[in-house]
């Protein structure tokens, strides 16, 4: 099986700390890991602000860079659905379907691809969960509140597994943090209620850590928390999968 | 030119009230996910609506004709309109044949769409709205600030002091029931008085030329049996194939708005009462062009239950005027830009694209695959401002190209580094207004991933 790991920009440059874990909890379990120097991004940020069109050169390196591995696995639910809902613009050649279909969260591939959830990992914190929409409703790595279909959770699979750690529920399962990209610039003041209402929510419940699989929504929240010296930390669902016993 | 962006964050500067609505409108969704989830057959429901309504999409022309053919039959005067202006000049025409004055109306997104209120005031007609929330306010002069809870931006306290300045009620007395009491009795005297009645149609049944009502207060049954003449205003999307279909609306509608098993009154009007006029206008405004739009038809199935608002984390944070329409929420930043693009550019825009509307949607409308696809269009059709235009090219040439990448990711790590707080926080970081900037690293995973496999 030949993995590659597609690191998005932010997380290279500024969360190294969440792709060093990813890669290193990957070589733990025996698999050969391939990281393509020339990676950029998915395009995300282009397309969400409405210029898809000219997103489509990006589109094309991206498949360039991956397309001779069987999965391209990265830690960052967001990118991946965009690979695999918006990549439709581009000619569909054997290579961007390939891409498209093989295109895989983190959390998603340990559990369905290799069936694995136990690492033999300690944390001994209490951490609340902020299940990202795009690996949420967008890749269905857990049941949305919204539907009326039986409760599960990929993320929860992988953390209930951690020794030690305590997992508490916030008021608002589900509710999204303000990110959303360019929305957070955009639309700046909403964008912040909206980090700050979530910060909250977690703070109520005593947790010490808010985890996700998306370090860009963690980005967020991790601003506003430093701004407003709260009593909590963020951190990236494959750091905590990383912890040594 | 307003934009969601400058109304939402101008109400964002009274945080307690922002919390308030927040609460308000999310109780909605509780109550709603309570009910719900005591449906087994929720999903299934919802795939069946979705279903019928993409059938009607496909067939709306003959099943309008159906409808138009059944109750006339009945004894139905049936009226179209191509416009709002036609719309409005029409229910005029009917109270001007009656020579009528007083008029009372049940709640109506599609007149308030089509200006009537104001249209037949500058007539000299007296028309009042009398759902409560409706009614609350007209009496303030402002649009509805929710499709279904047309007055949940108000609180208790505000809406006393309406009615003290409006129907003489003591200064200072909050009690709900006491207020509603007071309304009720207002609107009892213009219901008796009313010459007409005009109603909004929640569905028309193809199959049998019957309009449907759903209320909580029973206004619209009043507004139709006291008056002699009825007059119903139909957007042409509300029309459904046949009776058994209704079933499935009528379980999913107020379950999914307000959390009721069913609402108080649904009420099926098929002809007019002895001696009266009953007529309806099927209003196209737009609809039928939307129709031709493969790709943003089926906002159309639409049945105005409220849930996306009600889910919705902008619409609550930012409440419903923010959206510069009569149809706010997600819902609303799907439709209008088919009647104005340019007008309402800005919407598509005023989501994180979460998705939660689309989930919680009783048609399954996939409304942030198509706010998406809007902003798609939109920059097409309008253009974007030149310095965003200019960081979209930038971004594409940079994100395609691994040196130029790399480049700009070091120059932009380096300055975080390096620059002084001044330099960093400043009235051209708008991401750091509120927030730090991620803290940064000796260095990048790139450059660890190197070291590491040399």
């Amino acid at each position: 099986m030949r993995i590659a790991l597609f690191i998005p920009c932010y997380i290279n440059q500024f969360y190294p700390n969440v792709g060093i874990a990813t890669y290193e909890l990957l070589s733990k379990l025996g698999l050969e890991i391939d990281v393509p120097l020339d990676q950029t991004c998915c395009g995300q940020p282009i397309a969400n602000s409405g210029f898809e069109s000219k997103a489509a050169d990006t589109y094309h390196h991206f498949v360039h860079q991956f397309k001779s591995c069987d999965y391209v696995v990265a830690p960052s639910a967001s990118c991946v659905y965009h690979v695999r809902k918006h990549y439709d613009i581009i000619p569909q050649t054997d290579e961007v379907q390939h891409i498209r279909k093989n295109t895989i969260d983190l959390t998603e591939f340990l559990i369905d691809v290799l069936k694995k959830d136990d690492f033999n990992t300690w944390f001994p914190h209490t951490v609340s969960i902020h299940q990202s929409c795009h690996g949420l409703r967008g890749l269905r790595m857990a049941q949305s509140s919204e539907r009326n279909l039986p409760p599960f959770s990929k993320w929860e699979d992988l953390l209930n597994k951690v020794k030690g750690i305590q997992l508490v529920k916030t008021t608002i399962a589900d509710e999204c943090c303000g990110f959303g990209g360019t929305f957070a610039i955009n639309e700046e003041a909403l964008s912040v209620k909206m980090g700050k209402d979530k910060i909250l929510d977690s703070l109520h419940t005593h947790a010490e850590y808010i985890t996700s699989g998306d370090m860009s929504c963690l980005m967020h929240l991790d601003g506003i928390i430093r701004r407003n010296k709260y009593p909590i930390k963020v951190i990236h669902i494959a750091e905590i999968l990383n912890t040594q016993l | 030119m307003i934009s969601h962006v400058d109304l939402g964050t101008k109400y964002l500067e009274d945080e307690p009230r922002v919390d308030w609505h927040n609460k308000a409108v999310f109780n909605f969704r509780k109550k709603r996910d309570n009910t719900v989830k005591s449906i087994p057959e929720w999903e299934d429901l919802r795939d069946h609506a979705s279903l019928v309504k993409d059938h009607v999409i496909a067939h709306m022309d003959e099943y309008l004709m159906e409808f138009e053919k059944k109750a006339m039959a009945n004894g139905v005067h049936v009226h179209w309109a191509a416009t709002a202006e036609e719309h409005n000049k029409i229910v005029h025409s009917i109270i001007e044949r009656h020579q009528a004055t007083r008029v009372v109306k049940s709640k109506s997104m599609l007149t308030e769409e089509c200006g009537l209120n104001e249209y037949l005031e500058h007539r000299g007609i007296e028309i009042i709205d009398t759902d409560l929330g409706e009614r609350i306010v007209q009496m303030r002069h402002e649009p509805p600030s929710h499709i279904v809870a047309p007055a949940i931006h108000l609180k208790k306290e505000e809406i006393s002091e309406l009615f003290n300045k409006e129907l003489n009620t003591e200064k200072g007395n909050y009690d709900p029931t006491y207020l509603t009491r007071a309304a009720r009795i207002h609107l009892r005297e213009k219901f008796v008085a009313a010459q007409i009645g005009i109603t909004g149609v929640n569905f028309a049944v193809a199959e049998n030329g019957a309009i449907v009502i759903v209320t909580n207060e029973g206004n619209a049954d009043l507004g139709c049996h006291i008056p002699p003449v009825q007059i119903h205003c139909v957007g042409m999307e509300k029309i459904i194939p046949r009776w058994q279909d209704l079933g499935i609306f009528v379980r999913l509608l107020a379950p999914n708005g307000t959390g009721q098993k069913i609402s108080v009154y649904t009420s099926h009007f098929c002809k007019p009462k002895p001696g009266s006029e009953m007529h309806v206008v099927l209003v196209d405004n737009g609809r039928s062009a939307q129709l031709k739009s493969t790709k943003f038809r089926n906002s159309l199935k639409c049945i105005r239950c409220s849930a996306c608002l009600n889910t919705c984390p902008v619409y609550r944070r930012t409440g419903g005027f923010s959206y510069h329409t009569p149809v706010g929420g997600p819902i609303g930043s799907i439709l209008m830009p088919n009647r104005d693009i340019k007008e309402y550019k800005d919407l598509p825009f005023a989501s994180s694209l979460c998705g939660s509307c689309s989930d919680v949607c009783p048609v399954k409308i996939d409304i942030h695959s198509q706010l998406y696809k809007w902003r798609q269009e939109i920059i097409k059709e309008t253009g974007a401002d030149p310095s965003k235009k200019m960081a979209m090219n930038q971004a594409a040439t940079v994100l395609s190209d691994p040196k130029s990448f790399n480049r700009w990711t070091r120059l932009m790590r380096f300055a975080l580094k390096k620059f002084p707080r001044w330099m960093l926080y400043n009235s051209f970081n708008t991401w750091g207004k509120n927030r730090e900037l991620p803290t940064v690293p000796k260095e990048s995973f790139i450059e660890w991933y190197k070291k590491k496999k040399k």
